[in-house]
């Protein structure tokens, strides 16, 4: 990304390693024991509601907040310890755009740069190469105050760049942006892990984390309560299904008949029969229909999201804990 | 690059942002002026006459003016500092490494230089209002050296309290008592003409012996104990708001 050199991480590829970690405001217990391994290269999404201890979580890693107990290092270094050694490898783009809105774009990155004590033409190298990397170019010249939500956001993103971080802390990437500014941040997040970055990103929206992390940790009221990839953590909950509506009661009921284990609703007329919806099992489920002259009206494929993951695993939803 | 010289050069870049933010930000500079001036043409134009306080009005309210420029211009900091936290911009700040000294000296420095050129206005003002000082070349530093100090003293303090407000705009309110406090004080009448309680009120506050001070070295006539008293203040306060000041720099994240 710049021309600092990357730095080599020990720890066998892991980029970030915290054990027992516990943080307490006064009386209220945010982080209760978390444990975390992030593999160098890697997106690993934390996936929780508001108030689940995300951002205290962030601030820990990152040495902004000391943890009342437990060990964390980050790039192999101590982050109680070896703050300027975790400070020089990791990069933080935090829960809300902290772009100076007086400047204009390309100043916010010079700004950079100088804190970095970059040589001044590297600086201007790289300010013009996140410029055009992040479609900014023609903003540049143009105060952050003027700039939609999501040019914040990715001019946010290219400040923390400009140092070359190799593990990059995003709290809440996307909060806030609209759905075609959301899959731009997205593609940007592919970008760089593609180029051997770490990423750490924190997340409420399942999607999400479904979208690009290798693997999501689900944190709820200062536990870890989930770990694995999306794949597993789907698999943890039951309730893949394939619907069928059909057009009248006689359909219904034959169906029903042939298919073995489905489950009839007969105001709605549809039938919930269980299986994955794979190609080939619903190809199978068609030509057994066929066989008996039976004909579907409609038909859809509902596959476990990470809601169901959600609800299965903490045993409320996440619009319950926001009300 | 050594701990030093790295607070330097962070400290001029972020002087550098706080320049800019004033250039564009031309409004900021602006309050700082008018209302002292809509406040002078007010005492020596049209109250003034009536005030009889033993010498022309324009070289007894000068002083008081000076201090209510430096108030009037003191909400911007305390609204740019706030603004810094509440935004994540000096989380972003910590982690890259860059000294809490470089980001609070940036804006110390900052407000002096927007005060300094706002106090020259008004000065510049007065004269036209018939303000003749008659200060030595020495009393004129000691003038601008009690002007410096109490800057540094308000600098401070508003600094600190920014830090530690909720919001840009709770941390804008530290702009309202100062703005009074001069008028609770020897600024625009003699304190011993004040009903009681106003009057040992004014006495003993800081901007009593800080005006006093400043219109002892402007009449050519400078007061010891005023300026002791005045330095003691501003020294005291300048300690509580940078200690006050690193603390909540430290703490809040």
């Amino acid at each position: 990304m710049s021309g600092r050199p990357a730095i080599v991480i020990p720890m066998n590829g892991t980029a970030i390693a915290a054990t027992g970690l516990r943080k307490a405001y006064k009386d209220k217990i945010v982080l209760d024991g978390v444990d975390l391994r992030v593999q160098a290269g890697t997106i690993f999404a934390l996936l929780g509601p508001n108030g689940a201890g995300k951002t205290t979580t962030v601030n820990v890693l990152t040495t902004l907040l000391r943890p009342d107990a437990g060990q964390v290092l980050v790039a192999g270094h101590d982050v109680t310890t070896q703050t300027r050694a975790v400070r020089a490898a990791i990069g933080v783009t935090g829960q809300f755009a902290s772009v100076d809105d007086l400047l204009t774009g390309e100043e916010n990155l010079l700004m950079m740069a100088d804190l970095l004590h970059l040589p001044k033409a590297e600086g201007r190298r790289i300010t013009r190469r996140l410029l055009g990397r992040f479609d900014l170019a023609e903003a540049a010249g143009k105060p952050a105050s003027s700039y939609s939500g999501g040019m914040r956001r990715k001019l946010d993103l290219a400040m923390t760049l400009v140092g070359g971080p190799q593990i990059i802390f995003l709290d809440e990437p996307t909060t806030g942006l609209d759905p075609r500014s959301r899959r731009t941040m997205w593609e940007i997040i592919r970008e760089l892990v593609a180029d051997g970055t770490t990423i750490f990103l924190t997340t409420q929206y399942l999607e999400e984390a479904d979208q690009l992390a290798d693997r999501i940790a689900v944190l709820d009221r200062g536990r870890l309560v989930a770990e694995g990839t999306a794949a597993q953590l789907k698999r943890r909950v039951p309730g893949g299904h394939v619907r069928l509506r059909f057009a009248d009661r006689r359909a219904l009921d034959t169906a029903a008949r042939v298919l073995a284990g489905s489950a009839t609703d007969e105001e709605e007329l549809t039938l919930r029969v269980p299986g994955d919806g794979g190609v080939r099992s619903l190809r199978a489920l068609l030509d057994r229909l066929d066989s008996h002259a039976v004909e579907a009206e409609e038909l859809s494929v509902h596959t476990p999201d990470l809601d169901d993951v959600f609800l299965a695993l903490t045993g409320h939803t996440d619009k319950e804990i926001k009300a | 690059m050594t701990g030093f010289s790295a607070t330097l050069t962070d400290s001029a870049t972020m002087l550098r942002r706080n320049f800019r933010h004033t250039l564009r930000n031309p409004l900021a500079l602006f309050n700082a002026v008018i209302m002292p001036i809509v406040l002078m043409f007010l005492m020596v134009h049209i109250l003034g006459g009536a005030f009889s306080v033993g010498v022309d009005y324009a070289d007894y309210a000068t002083p008081g003016l000076i201090m209510t420029t430096i108030c009037y211009g003191i909400s911007p900091t305390a609204i740019a500092v706030n603004s810094d936290m509440t935004t994540g911009f000096i989380n972003r700040l910590r982690v890259m490494h860059v000294s809490r000294a470089a980001v609070l000296n940036a804006h110390v420095i900052g407000t002096m230089l927007r005060s300094l050129v706002a106090i020259a206005l008004i000065v510049g003002v007065s004269f036209l209002m018939g303000f003749r000082p008659s200060a030595s070349f020495l009393h004129w530093l000691g003038a601008i050296g009690i002007v410096v100090l109490t800057v540094l003293a308000i600098g401070w303090l508003t600094i600190a309290f920014g830090l530690a407000a909720k919001s840009p705009a709770s941390a804008g309110l530290i702009g309202v008592p100062l703005m009074l406090l001069p008028f609770l004080s020897s600024a625009f009448v003699p304190a011993e003409k004040m009903g009681a309680g106003a009057r040992q009120f004014a006495e003993y506050q800081p901007f009593t012996s800080i005006i006093e001070a400043l219109r002892g070295f402007l009449t050519g006539a400078p007061s010891a104990s005023s300026a002791v008293t005045a330095i003691a203040w501003c020294a005291g306060t300048m300690l509580v708001g940078y200690v006050w000041a690193r603390a909540s720099f430290t703490k809040r994240g």
